[in-house]
């Protein structure tokens, strides 16, 4: 597409939309900047491949630590960690929240404690949680449930708040009960801030994996770096950081395509 | 407006409300408001009028003289202070289907297409379901949207949307329909084709209809009668007679009646605000 303007003038103006190839070009460099500079820092030997490994050595502890099955082993572990402390925090989450915006009653009532817990840092909790619950995945699975929870509920409560007075007038004159209200304006009109609230929490969920796993636990992918550390293999540290970079992605384009899905209304 | 439907439909339900005199009636009504810092605001002040059966009035005046509140006191979707409001002889105590509004912004249902946006109402009164689709086909024909049921929100245009949410709300059959500036967010020329679409669907259901506008033209184009407010407090100042023969047309404002009510409104309007100042 031909334009007036450079496209240096374009890129140093605010808001300004630039072509899909120069975008994708910019986004792959900074990729290749990245990975080029650690391919000099550890093939270089700037860094001892005690403290960094090589790019190649990463992908050589992946295939071993695959084809003898302990990879998958791990990676399992801390996706049910993940997805069973995500789905029971977001199954109370989600409809509490939708109440606590809705109904000031509610939000009176749970406000001040919720916002009073949820600055409250979740690693402090971990002796807690492991003095009651033992080191079993109860243990891990509350951690999850604990950093994510909190923080749900205040923005599924703001997205229910965001919903218009207006839609709800309308619906009272078209008839609408007050359940109806709730359940078929209230509830509707808050999808897609739901499905925005949960997978941005989802990232949060893996963050505090690793901190439930590094602390207490006998696999997943927080335990095998904490291994790894004390044996010196760099290598699967940074592998399982990848990994878990991997599957957060994943997710998250999981939650991006179901919002695109069941929400198309909203686009 | 060569887009709606000419056909000779048949009023698929048929109004069974009460025959009363005034469809709607205000009886001494006031609403205030208690500012945080201790004052009282006092929007309307015992304002009382009636509005006969089958009649289009319009209620003009200028911001601030609580016209919207009255059409939402009459809804039901806020209390006044004193006073009360009877739809139909029966006095309102909160909202209701058989108060359609339609707003001044849009209320469609974003998630629902516009087929299921004239439903809504119907579903919540758990109609029979083929009796839910002929409505609902009268009335997409009845706004000429017969084209558009599948469509979502979004794909609308503004004037689209209030036609939606005309239809919306007279497929409820309400006694009487509140329009509270629904055409004040559209462009000038989407605005005169909506206000000849609402002659024509009023003039087929003959529902009682209140509308609210500041726009002298649009009042003395639709209405039957004309309530002039003024402010502070609100309160009803003159109510007029149109005198204008019906059909009308975008002709009438070049008509010497229409010019001498108009310049008659402005004066009471103008006196209001020499009030304020």
């Amino acid at each position: 597409m031909a334009t007036q303007k450079s496209w240096v003038q374009r890129c140093l103006t605010p808001k300004v939309d630039l072509p899909g190839r120069l975008v994708l070009s910019v986004s792959g460099l900074c990729w290749l900047l990245v990975l080029g500079l650690w391919a000099i820092l550890s093939y270089g030997g700037v860094v001892p491949s005690m403290f960094l490994p090589t790019p190649g050595g990463v992908i050589a502890a992946g295939v071993r630590l695959a084809s003898d099955g302990t990879l998958s082993k791990h990676v399992l572990a801390s996706l049910e960690v993940v997805l069973i402390g995500f789905a029971i925090s977001s199954l109370v989450s989600v409809p509490l929240g939708l109440l606590m915006g809705s109904f000031r009653i509610v939000q009176a009532f749970l406000e001040p404690l919720v916002n009073f817990i949820r600055y409250l840092p979740v690693t402090s909790f971990v002796p807690l949680f492991i003095l009651w619950i033992g080191i079993g995945l109860e243990q891990r699975v509350a951690v999850i449930i604990f950093g994510v929870f909190f923080q749900q509920l205040v923005m599924i409560a703001d997205v229910s708040k965001g919903v218009s007075k207006d839609l709800l007038n309308a619906s009272y004159t078209l008839g609408a009960s007050r359940r109806d209200v709730v359940l078929h304006v209230l509830g509707p009109a808050s999808l897609p801030g739901i499905l925005d609230t949960l997978r941005v929490t989802m990232g949060w969920a893996w963050t505090y994996l690793v901190v439930a796993e590094l602390v207490a636990a006998s696999s997943g992918l927080g335990y095998i770096s904490l291994k790894a550390m004390r044996g010196f293999q760099v290598d699967v540290i940074f592998l399982a950081i990848a990994i878990i970079g991997l599957l957060g992605l994943i997710t998250d384009q999981l939650f991006r395509l179901l919002r695109l899905r069941i929400a198309a209304w909203a686009q | 407006m060569g887009a709606v439907a000419k056909k000779p439909y048949i009023m698929p339900a048929l109004s069974q409300y009460a025959e009363v005199a005034a469809r709607l009636k205000v009886d001494n009504v006031s609403l205030r408001y208690q500012s945080p810092k201790g004052d009282t605001f006092t929007a309307l002040d015992r304002v009382s009028f009636e509005v006969p059966d089958q009649q289009f009035a319009v209620i003009v005046g200028p911001s601030g003289c609580g016209k919207s509140s009255l059409l939402y006191l009459t809804a039901g979707l806020n209390e006044p202070t004193e006073g009360e409001i009877y739809v139909g002889g029966r006095k309102v105590e909160g909202p209701g289907a058989d108060r359609g509004m339609v707003f001044q912004g849009y209320t469609l249902f974003p998630w629902l297409s516009v087929r299921q946006n004239i439903e809504f109402g119907l579903k919540r009164r758990r109609l029979p379901q083929d009796e839910i689709r002929t409505i609902v086909e009268f009335y997409l024909n009845e706004v000429g949207l017969a084209k558009f049921a599948e469509h979502y929100p979004k794909q609308l245009s503004g004037g689209m949307m209030q036609r939606v949410a005309i239809a919306r709300a007279l497929a409820n059959d309400p006694q009487i329909l509140l329009m509270d500036e629904p055409f004040g967010a559209l462009d000038s020329q989407t605005r005169l084709q909506m206000q000849q679409l609402l002659l024509q669907v009023w003039g087929n259901s003959k529902k009682t209809v209140v509308f609210v506008t500041h726009d002298i033209d649009e009042a003395i184009l639709l209405a039957d009668r004309i309530y002039v407010m003024g402010a502070r407090p609100g309160r009803i100042k003159e109510i007029l007679d149109v005198p204008i023969e019906r059909p009308r047309n975008l002709d009438v404002v070049m008509e010497p009646e229409f010019i001498r009510m108009k310049r008659h409104i402005l004066g009471l309007l103008h006196d209001d605000m020499e009030e304020v100042h």
